[in-house]
């Protein structure tokens, strides 16, 4: 028989259950499988109730997000063979610090409400008329905010970040680092608007620096060194506005 | 301006979800976190130094009698064992700090970011340089 490899994967059904349980599953053991594709397989094969979020398969679409071995992660980048020598089950579960719907699926609203509030588009003051063309960008202003754009926006930093769970209002990482993105852009001209919500206790001053948003990023946005950067920025406005009263905003 | 100071918002009419909560022991849970709350302690040592220090120029202040207390009262065993954790837990701060300085720093040169290896290592080399001043001091007096 082939090598298989157990999993516990957290179970809730909102129907059902007072309370989440753990239900174990032996799948195949294959060199080329991600966990995803563990819990596609017992879905197919074994219990078609188990239910989680999916789509691209290939780290781009920030769906597949889970705590596996209570480590967040993009399930569909997680590769079996990495955890196969180890001790006891693979646990899987719901990505921490969210309310769960149903089993792995998580209600992230409360991400999806934050992120709008710090404006994450192209602000102008004016709009330059179509005939005078678009607006031109060298490469090395492209660099200054092209790392915070790799954002897919699959939360995991969100569970890695205890002041997040511990205090709900926190803005968070990705929120604060999409802010960054667009205020790093030379076409952009939000910064204020933005800074009214950033600047707040809730925004980057909640924020601890214990770093842990950035080493789960699957895409190396560095949430952390976003937040860092911004509270040197939003600290000399403050100091700007407080020596120039008129003249800062 | 108050956009974000409600607690969390979630959709309306939903079915019954299930929250955890965070346990007042999550720092044990992982190594990271552990770092990260003795990070937070060591500031209490740092500023136990600065207490040191301070206690150290007021003796200096009153003459030659007052330091030779203050230098009596150094050699106590439990000042010199709280010293001791004290030096640790200062030196975890500062290179626990500057690990994480390039995080914070993001400092550009002809255009291009400035690799981490680069910022970490000119804070240890300033690091030891004022060391380096400081013994020279010590070593000429
Ligand atoms: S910053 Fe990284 S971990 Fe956070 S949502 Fe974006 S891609 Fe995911
Ligand atoms: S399935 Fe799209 S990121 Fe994993």
């Amino acid at each position: 028989m082939a090598e298989t490899i157990s999993l516990e994967v957290f179970r809730y059904s909102p129907e059902r259950d007072a309370e989440p349980s753990f239900q174990r599953y032996d799948v195949p053991l294959r060199k080329d499988w991600v966990v995803l594709d563990a819990l596609n397989y017992i879905k197919d094969k074994v219990d078609g109730s188990l239910t989680f979020r999916w789509s691209c398969r290939m780290g781009i679409c920030g769906s597949c997000g889970m705590m596996v071995n209570g480590e967040p992660k993009l399930t569909c980048a997680t590769f079996l063979s990495n955890y196969a020598r180890e001790q006891g089950p693979l646990r899987v579960q719901p990505l921490r610090y969210f309310p769960v719907i149903r089993d792995l699926v998580v209600e992230i609203t409360d991400f999806m409400t934050k992120l709008q509030s710090v404006k994450p588009w192209l602000i102008r003051g004016k709009e330059k008329p179509i005939s005078e063309g678009e607006y031109l960008q060298t490469p090395e202003q492209l660099d200054r905010y092209k790392q915070f754009s790799m954002c897919i926006n699959c939360v995991l930093c969100y569970s890695a970040c205890p002041v997040y769970g511990l205090d709900p209002v926190f803005i968070g990482p990705a929120a604060i680092a999409l802010a960054q993105r667009y205020n790093m852009d030379s076409r952009d001209e939000g910064a204020h608007e933005r800074m009214d919500i950033l600047a707040q206790h809730e925004g980057i001053w909640g924020c601890t620096f214990v770093g842990e948003c950035t080493k789960v990023c699957p895409k190396h946005v560095d949430p952390a060194g976003a937040i860092q950067q911004y509270k040197l920025t939003a600290t000399i406005e403050r100091f700007k506005s407080f020596l120039m009263p008129r003249g800062a905003k | 301006m108050t956009e974000t100071r409600q607690p969390a918002r979630y959709t309306e009419y939903h079915p019954r979800w299930y929250r955890s909560r965070v346990s007042t022991w999550w720092w044990l849970a992982q190594w990271p976190y552990l770092k990260f709350i003795l990070r937070e302690i060591s500031s209490v040592f740092v500023a136990w130094f600065v207490v040191v220090l301070l206690l150290q120029i007021r003796a200096l202040s009153r003459g030659s009698e007052a330091y030779a207390a203050f230098e009596r009262w150094l050699q106590n065993p439990l000042i010199v064992l709280l010293n001791m954790i004290t030096l640790f837990f200062v030196v975890f701060h500062a290179v626990t700090w500057f690990n994480v300085a390039p995080r914070a720093m993001a400092i550009r040169f002809r255009g291009k970011r400035v690799p981490d290896f680069w910022i970490v290592g000119a804070n240890y080399a300033a690091w030891a340089a004022v060391s380096l001043v400081l013994a020279w001091f010590l070593v000429r007096s």
